[in-house]
């Protein structure tokens, strides 16, 4: 990826409207993000564009994850 | 340097549901409306607000705004300015059914009246009984309120610009504002908003102590502005803290945790509950036990490397019970303390969650400092609303599901001041000579620096030193010690350095950016909690107890007034509390006890 689009992201990753997917996604972004592929980075993108309780509801678990692009990293994410 | 100029008529600093609410009014006055967001508006920290917003309506039962006034006098433990209450508190069904009409989804009843819910501290007929005030959408009332707002404002053509930072107040010589500096995220670019009227709706700034509810963007930035052009900010001393969030994430963990039999633990494994509470123990009420945690670690039996948090032990309970009762409460668990809670106790900690004070404004939503003997004088072409103001309706505590209410009622407000002062048909005033001078300067000076603190260890210090020294239980030696350290972080936060240097999505330069922003506010809470020699509301110190003369440590004859902390040079002065509603009688003083 990109410097610019990373910055972008992580700006987008580190300022969320909720405390819990400033804290999950800034460690996925420290620890986890630069092992995944491309592809993975571009279906993050997209994950992290998603409505903050929607995605903390993926995150944490409350909700099943039933996008098949977006379960494997969902998986990774909680995991992290 | 030539600097880019954009004019407006109206310039607000923040998109979450204040700033949504002010620039509503002003683009549907037909003027030219600009909102400055750090993040996508339906983003702003306004979205994590589940409660609900307080309006009697009286849908389910009886209810009357002077009943919700007297509530809120009696949370702000007789602090709240009374005209602004009774303001705020009247106008609570109007913006309701304003933002219902706006397509806001409230929970209905089978009639398809807006559904109220009872709320903690809501009550009837002037503290009788408990009532149905608070009116919610499912669990995502801010969400559903910025989404309904946010159309709104495209509807009525409101100029967005989403991922800008706001730098600098404008000023002129003789104290008008006239917007502020901006940095684009995306370029880097510095563009000054010349703008007829300047609205702050910036949020509060919970991220100055190390436990904090708030989400990162909660920086103060409206707060670091204002003290930077020379405006005092009002009753920083208190902020709202609840009992139990995971020690060095936050991130809150339900007191119905304690409801179901969790028991809170020190690092001798003790039920220290037994020694402050014999009866009610681990159900004591949320104010005991914060003084309780607080103590326990004050006098270094706190648990950890540095003893800075107690347990909350639920291993004896049923795994069964907790999955079914206290759903979420293992993944918080794991998630954010690494701790499986079936088997091993949480770390918990008390947790900095509202700010009460803010910049000084009138309930027309104007700014209002002392000048020439008047304590509250306009600062023209300011406006303020929301976390960030201090109308002031919270006090010294804050009645739950206000906060809701405040941003609608004072967003509202600001802009209706506004757009009559715009009306009144005054041209831009001329730009001072040095505008930008400042905001380029501190740019300058963190992109040249060499030797300079580093961001990240310099809040690190602040978090720290606000928790330590100011969190929910108040020590007065702690205080003056807090206050010299606080002063000494702050020595470190005017010498930042940052070591990217790039111009686009510099995310590191917008932390120290943040960080000038957050110390202004740290300096101004510690300084006026140091300063107030009485326990009052969520300001409550070990040496002004409760006793005969001064129940709960209130002491009406020497601080009934409030703070008003000067960052010109640190001083403290005091104005006095509006006690005179403008159409009921006054609530009078009496002890508050709930």
């Amino acid at each position: 990826m990109e410097r610019q689009d990373y910055e972008r992201l992580r700006w987008r990753c580190i300022r969320r409207a909720l405390l819990e997917l400033d804290i999950t996604l800034t460690r996925f972004l420290d620890d986890g993000f630069d092992q995944l592929s491309d592809a993975e980075q571009r279906v993050f993108v997209e994950l992290a564009d998603m409505e903050d309780h929607d995605l903390w509801y993926l995150l944490s678990g409350k909700t099943e994850c039933d996008d098949p692009r977006f379960a494997p990293l969902v998986a990774k994410i909680r995991k992290s | 340097m030539s600097i880019p100029v954009l004019k407006f008529d109206a310039v607000i600093v923040g998109a979450g549901g204040a700033g949504l609410r002010s620039a509503i009014q002003l683009s549907e006055a037909g003027l030219k409306t600009a909102v400055l967001s750090k993040v996508f508006p339906t983003r702003s920290h306004t979205v994590a607000a589940q409660g609900g917003v307080a309006a009697s309506l009286g849908n389910s039962e009886e209810d009357h705004w002077t009943w919700h006034m007297y509530d809120t006098v009696k949370g702000s433990d007789w602090l709240g300015d009374q005209d602004a209450i009774e303001f705020m508190c009247k106008k609570a069904n109007e913006v309701v059914v304003e933002l219902e009409h706006y397509g806001m989804p409230f929970d209905r009843t089978d009639n398809g009246k807006i559904y109220q819910r009872p709320f903690g501290g809501h009550m009837s007929n002037f503290g009788e009984k408990p009532v149905r005030r608070s009116c919610a959408a499912a669990d995502r009332t801010g969400h559903a309120m910025l989404h309904a707002m946010y159309q709104r404002n495209v509807k009525a053509n409101t100029q967005f610009f989403v991922e800008w930072m706001a730098l600098d107040l404008i000023r002129d010589e003789e104290g008008h504002v006239l917007g502020v500096t901006a940095m684009e995220m995306e370029t880097g670019q510095i563009v000054i908003f010349h703008a007829r009227a300047t609205i702050f709706a910036t949020g509060g700034a919970g991220r100055i102590f190390y436990s904090s509810t708030n989400a990162f963007i909660n920086t103060g930035d409206g707060l670091g502005m204002a003290a930077r052009a020379g405006i005092p900010l009002e009753d920083m001393e208190f902020w709202q803290f609840h009992p139990t969030g995971v020690a060095g994430a936050g991130v809150l963990i339900t007191e119905g945790v304690r409801g179901e039999g969790g028991i809170l633990r020190n690092s001798s494994k003790e039920r220290f509950m037994e020694r402050y509470a014999p009866n009610a123990k681990d159900l004591a009420s949320r104010d005991v036990v914060s003084r309780a945690m607080a103590t326990e670690i004050k006098e270094g039996r706190g648990c950890g490397v540095n003893k800075d948090y107690v347990l909350l032990d639920i291993t004896h309970l049923d795994p069964a019970t907790i999955m079914k009762r206290l759903p979420g409460i293992h993944e918080i668990g794991l998630q954010f303390a690494g701790v499986d809670c079936l088997k091993e106790p949480l770390p918990v900690v008390p947790t900095c969650h509202y700010q009460m004070g803010g910049i000084p404004t009138h309930y027309s939503g104007r700014v209002v400092v002392p000048k020439n003997g008047d304590a509250n004088t306009i600062v023209p072409g300011f406006y303020a609303g929301g976390e960030c103001a201090c109308a002031s309706v919270h006090g010294a505590n804050r009645l739950g599901t206000n906060s809701l209410l405040d941003l609608l009622v004072f967003g509202k407000s600001a802009g209706d001041s506004a757009v009559e002062d715009l009306k009144a048909g005054k041209a831009h005033r001329d730009l001072p000579k040095d505008v930008a001078d400042k905001t380029l300067a501190r740019i300058a000076a963190l992109d040249n620096r060499k030797g300079g603190a580093n961001v990240h260890e310099t809040r690190l210090a602040m978090q720290r030193t606000m928790q330590d020294h100011a969190g929910v239980f108040r020590f007065g030696d702690m205080l003056k010690q807090g206050v010299e350290k606080i002063l000494e972080v702050e020595k470190a936060a005017r010498q930042l350095e940052i070591k990217d240097k790039s111009m686009a999505w510099n995310t590191a330069r917008t932390e120290a950016l943040e960080m000038e922003n957050l110390i202004e506010v740290a300096k101004a809470t510690m300084i006026s909690a140091e300063a107030r020699k009485e326990s009052r509301g969520a300001h409550v110190r070990d040496d002004a107890p409760d006793t005969a003369e001064f129940p709960n440590g209130r002491n009406d004859k020497e601080w009934l007034k409030h703070t008003l902390f000067s960052p010109v040079d640190n001083s403290i002065s005091y104005k006095p509390v509006n006690m005179q509603p403008l159409t009921v009688e006054a609530v009078a003083l009496k002890t508050r006890s709930y």
